[in-house]
């Protein structure tokens, strides 16, 4: 902790179900070394009791604090803020973009949740698989089928970030996407490539890469995408080949 | 219930604020498309004049050398280039090659076409 404390204006986006949105002031003494979550909770604790924000773990494994700050995504619990303003500065919070805000900073997830499920994401994958494909092994050979929880917390940070997430009502979005490429990679079931084989699914990613800059923890779905159209490509000309290969037979 | 995804917002797009490398190439790839596809219009537009014989060509002609027609010629070049070449770096990455250094690769053919962009206005404005 630093000795030096600062004065900083912490601004909460506030919005009751039903009512229109706006940013209130919360002008505030904090440690800079302080995380943003910590901020938040002041607030709460001293000035607002009908302050509403998720949040569970503090320590960056439950995914739930992912909040905007200051115009970029951000997973409050581990950002300190001296990384986001200055002394005398401003601490613009608000909820993540395109999901449906249920009050003040909490939004509505459950469509996410059950987009996940229904790419049967698992939260364990065996080591070889947990990692991405282009990361030196952490282990060793015969530990390869160990297992480990799989690194992305679903925060929703990279839905809130994808511009194409923005306009699109229908697309599933960078952490569903990232989620069947991990899938597959496990279980190598081909049902989950048609099923991201789509307009609204792989196909609508415009390579902006905001997912992957904003991820808090390195699941790059950015590179997942990618990898998920090429393994889409590939089912389709082996498919083309078994059809060819089926009219020769007859 | 507010905050939802919807077409209607689409001119965020074009907000770069607080946003990293490859929201500028995003942005720089629909701001050229749509200036290309523009410009076809345009282009079939003054096309079609040409039917009404050779006075209406030879105005074209003209019209087609002024300084207006060339700098906005110069920027239909630089929009192709800019948006072809981004192209060749959104094929890659889709299908996996590069993806990892996508910011490198914008950075470097962008470093390419400032010197081809710089190159055909050399020739446009100054070659002859």
């Amino acid at each position: 902790m630093s000795q030096s404390k600062w004065n900083i204006t912490l601004v909460v986006y506030r919005q009751k179900t039903g009512g229109h949105g706006f940013f209130q002031p919360f002008p505030m003494e904090v440690d800079p070394d302080e995380y943003v979550l910590d901020a938040i909770e002041r607030v709460w604790a001293f000035h607002d009791r009908s302050l509403t924000f998720r949040h569970a773990c503090h320590h960056s494994t439950c995914g739930a604090c992912g909040m905007v700050v200051n115009g970029v995504e951000k997973l409050t619990c581990i950002t300190t803020i001296r990384s986001v303003t200055h002394d005398g500065g401003i601490l613009k919070v608000q909820p993540l973009r395109n999901f449906p805000v249920v009050s003040d900073l909490v939004v509505d997830m459950s469509n996410f949740y059950t987009r996940l499920e229904q790419a049967h994401f698992g939260q364990v994958a065996a080591l070889k698989n947990a990692d991405l494909a282009y990361e030196k092994p952490k282990y060793r050979e015969q530990e390869a089928n160990n297992e480990r929880l799989v690194d992305c917390l679903e925060c929703g940070m990279c839905i809130s970030a994808c511009p194409a997430a923005l306009t699109s009502t229908s697309y599933v979005g960078p952490a569903i996407l990232a989620a069947i490429q991990q899938t597959y990679v496990q279980t190598g079931d081909p049902d989950l490539l048609d099923c991201a084989d789509s307009q609204d699914g792989a196909w609508r990613c415009h390579s902006a890469f905001e997912c992957t800059a904003v991820c808090p923890s390195n699941v790059d779905p950015g590179w997942r995408i990618m990898d998920l159209r090429k393994r889409i490509v590939g089912n389709r000309v082996a498919k083309l080949f078994e059809k060819n290969k089926e009219k020769v037979a007859k | 219930m507010k905050n939802q995804p919807a077409p209607s917002k689409f001119m965020r797009w074009f907000d770069p604020r607080f946003r990293q490398m490859g929201t500028w190439a995003f942005i720089l790839n629909r701001v050229t498309g749509l200036g290309l596809a523009l410009y076809l219009l345009l282009h079939l537009f003054m096309l079609s004049k040409l039917v009404q014989g050779e006075t209406a060509y030879n105005d074209f002609i003209a019209l087609a050398k002024t300084p207006v027609i060339k700098v906005g010629e110069m920027f239909v070049i630089a929009a192709g280039i800019i948006h072809g070449l981004n192209g060749i770096r959104i094929g890659l990455t889709s299908f996996g090659i590069g993806t990892r250094y996508q910011k490198q690769m914008f950075i470097g053919l962008m470093v390419v076409s400032l010197i081809l962009i710089a190159g055909f206005a050399y020739v446009m404005f100054l070659g002859e």
